[in-house]
């Protein structure tokens, strides 16, 4: 009555908006009496705080064509992820557990390190802050630094390739590394180590669940020919020094490890993992109302020092240049350039045998990003291509994901790798091109 | 003789009157640019936003929200802090904006499950937050320089001021007019029209409270009256003046969020 009295005595005695065509509001609630100021609410409650959450998805995909030495269905699995963190004052836990039927697994042993069996241990770590200008963050973590929009140059944390090309959440590109992460801070510079006791490979591409070109064989293999590594059980240390001029983000970089996928072999033909050092540097910041990134890396490849070793990587430039900004609302549009230069070319195109294909000095590749936000955000449709136009092979990915509720959500999105030349990046890949979907409740 | 010398002490007062009001609207829309947006020299709050669209169907956010004000100047650069809570699919991501006067702000984005740092091209303010009904510069405040204001009416309680944006190509909206409360300065409504002159969103301070001395909208909604359906936004346990470091808006806490500011 109040309400409907307030209305009348709005409608009746504001005086009319001729221009405005409009009411004047009445005052809210608080304005027409504020006499009792509220005291603040902060400080009551306790700083210790422990929080749950996760989903639990099911997804499948399947080939768009038969492939010869793998499997037609390209996943298939229930995922259970469980999210713990606790805050106390002195230090944060994170724990998050992935708990997995995987049905194109037959063998359920659980393996941390290769992400296999029913458990993948996404994070287990501890965060605590010895001094104000030292975070030390030590167990079980992802790592993540760089500037490229799915291509890493000085970003040598594992990752895992199979998952990005079957049709997994982007989120299991990365794999955990067991590392203790200090950093450092100051007003001059920022510095990270990271120190990880023993390498963390990638999860890569061994023949288990995609196929690929076996330089050994001269061929496509898969199931087949499962690449079973010999592993470094040496350490690893990245090292980022960083800091911001204005709102440019200007780092450089230092890895000294190994290279991240079994490439070298040695001469009895084992998969092994090559000694490799990296310097780099980079630099973001916003240009012309979009983002620049530019990255440039050495990769030394120290087991072959010279580059006329055929069976390990030579030395190699590798560089990117990227622009991202939106065209319109909520299109968002990427370009990247990026190349991988080898650096004793001559020596290497002596170290190959003569019908070697491979003869290019540089892979040249471009990628571009469009992603468009639409339904109030919850509908987002992206499409990112890889493509090398000296190599002429490329790997187009097209997604489309909708939250029907804040819990619900569906995915649904295609791999597509092309290209004539079967031992080519992208072009090997061919017959793994594939659709999947997904369903995921969260809690 | 008298009367030409009424008319002249009456064009005097009106000229005046017409300067008065032309020199302090700029002055009224700084002051509730001020009031909604830079009270104290720092703060923070718990946000709860709730999201219905045109067929009614809510999404919810939850969110603290870190505030400083660089050295202290009002109507001038900012920065901020957004550490998601709810829903649990952006539990632990943090969206970072620092706010500029003369050229794009600066916007970072942390994703938590890939550790990823993320810029994000930010080339306005007119794009929606998070999802909601709300832009980025309703949460973080428009330049109050961005537009030119004329004040079209004057009533008991409110300044009834009427802005028109200044590069009318870089924005959605032709003109909108806020009613803004006399005596604390308090944007009560906005109403925004497009290019064919049709109101196709509004904004609303539904609730005010003082708190610490400050006139404060604790509840407040956006309105789609195009397609339908509306955001409404509850600030809750807010302070201010909390001696924020300006460290806390730099990649270090996008990492690891600075928990005793937070709670």
């Amino acid at each position: 009555m109040r309400l409907l009295c307030l209305c009348i005595t709005v409608l009746f005695f504001s005086p009319l908006q001729a221009e405005t065509n409009n009411i004047e509001p009445p005052l809210p609630e608080g304005l027409t009496d504020t006499k009792t100021e509220k005291p603040s609410a902060f400080g009551k409650s306790s700083r210790r705080k422990l929080s749950t959450t996760g989903f639990l998805e099911g997804r499948g995909g399947t080939r768009f064509q038969t492939d010869d030495h793998e499997d037609q269905t390209s996943i298939s699995e229930l995922r259970l992820q469980v999210e713990n963190q606790w805050q106390t004052d002195p230090a944060t836990f994170q724990l998050t557990t992935d708990f997995i039927y995987d049905d194109l697994e037959n063998d359920r042993d659980i393996d941390l390190d290769r992400g296999e069996g029913w458990i993948d241990l996404r994070e287990a770590n501890v965060l605590i802050h010895p001094t104000s200008f030292i975070d030390l963050k030590v167990g079980r973590q992802i790592l993540t630094w760089g500037t490229g929009d799915l291509v890493f140059i000085n970003d040598l944390f594992p990752k895992d390739f199979v998952s990005f090309f079957v049709g997994r959440d982007s989120e299991y590109l990365k794999t955990p590394s067991d590392a203790a992460r200090i950093s450092l801070f100051s007003h001059a510079v920022n510095l990270d180590i990271a120190y990880t006791p023993r390498f963390d490979a990638d999860r890569f591409i061994s023949g288990k669940r995609l196929s690929y070109f076996n330089t050994e064989l001269g061929r496509i293999t898969g199931q087949d020919a499962i690449i079973e590594p010999k592993f470094p059980q040496d350490d690893e240390t990245a090292v980022r020094v960083y800091r911001n001029l204005k709102n440019f983000e200007v780092a450089a970089y230092f890895y000294d490890g190994y290279w991240k996928s079994p490439v070298g072999q040695t001469t009895s033909g084992k998969a092994f993992f090559p000694a490799l050092t990296v310097w780099g540097i980079s630099l973001r910041g916003p240009v012309k109302g979009g983002i620049l990134s530019t990255e440039l890396g050495y990769y030394d490849s120290r087991d072959d020092p010279d580059g006329d070793n055929p069976l390990v990587p030579n030395s190699e430039w590798r560089y990117l240049v990227g622009y991202e900004r939106e065209v319109l609302p909520e299109l968002t549009v990427g370009f990247q350039y990026y190349a991988e230069r080898i650096n004793d070319y001559d020596a290497f195109r002596k170290s190959q045998p003569v019908n070697n294909q491979q003869d290019d000095r540089t892979r040249h590749v471009v990628t571009v990003r469009l992603t468009k936000l639409t339904f109030n955000q919850n509908l987002v449709l992206s499409a990112f291509n890889f493509w090398s136009p000296n190599q002429e092979d490329g790997y187009l990915r097209l997604n489309a994901s909708y939250k029907f509720t804040d819990n619900w959500y569906a995915e649904i999105g295609s791999n597509n790798f092309y290209g004539d030349n079967e031992s080519n990046f992208f072009g090997q890949f061919k017959d793994n091109s594939n659709i999947f979907v997904s369903i995921r409740r969260s809690f | 003789m008298i009367k030409p010398g009424i008319t002249a002490v009456a064009l005097l007062l009106l000229n005046y009157t017409t300067y008065a009001s032309e020199k302090s609207v700029q002055d009224i829309v700084n002051s509730a640019s001020a009031t909604a947006y830079y009270q104290g020299q720092d703060g923070k709050a718990q946000v709860k936003m709730t999201i219905t669209d045109a067929l009614g169907r809510e999404r919810k956010r939850e969110f603290t929200i870190l505030r400083t004000d660089i050295e202290d100047q009002d109507n001038r650069e900012q920065k901020y802090y957004v550490l998601f809570n709810r829903p649990s699919d952006v539990h632990r991501m943090v969206l970072m904006v620092w706010k500029n006067i003369n050229t794009d702000d600066d916007r970072w984005l942390y994703l938590p499950a890939l550790d990823l740092v993320k810029r994000i091209a930010a080339n306005n303010g007119r794009n929606s937050f998070v999802g909601s009904h709300f832009y980025y510069e309703d949460v973080s405040g428009r330049n109050p320089n961005a537009d030119a204001h004329a004040l079209i009416e004057e009533t008991d309680q409110y300044y009834i001021v009427e802005s028109k944006p200044k590069k009318p190509q870089s924005v959605e909206f032709s003109r909108y007019i806020t009613w803004i409360e006399k005596t604390k300065y308090i944007p009560i409504k906005t109403e925004f029209y497009d290019h064919n002159n049709e109101k196709y969103r509004s904004y609303a301070a539904l609730k005010v409270e003082n708190i610490e001395g400050w006139p404060t909208v604790v509840k407040a909604s956006m309105e789609d009256h195009l397609r339908g359906g509306k955001t409404e936004l509850t600030y809750n346990s807010i302070k201010y003046d909390v001696a924020l470091p300006e460290t806390i808006f730099t990649e270090r806490y996008l990492r690891n969020p600075p928990h005793q500011y937070l709670h």
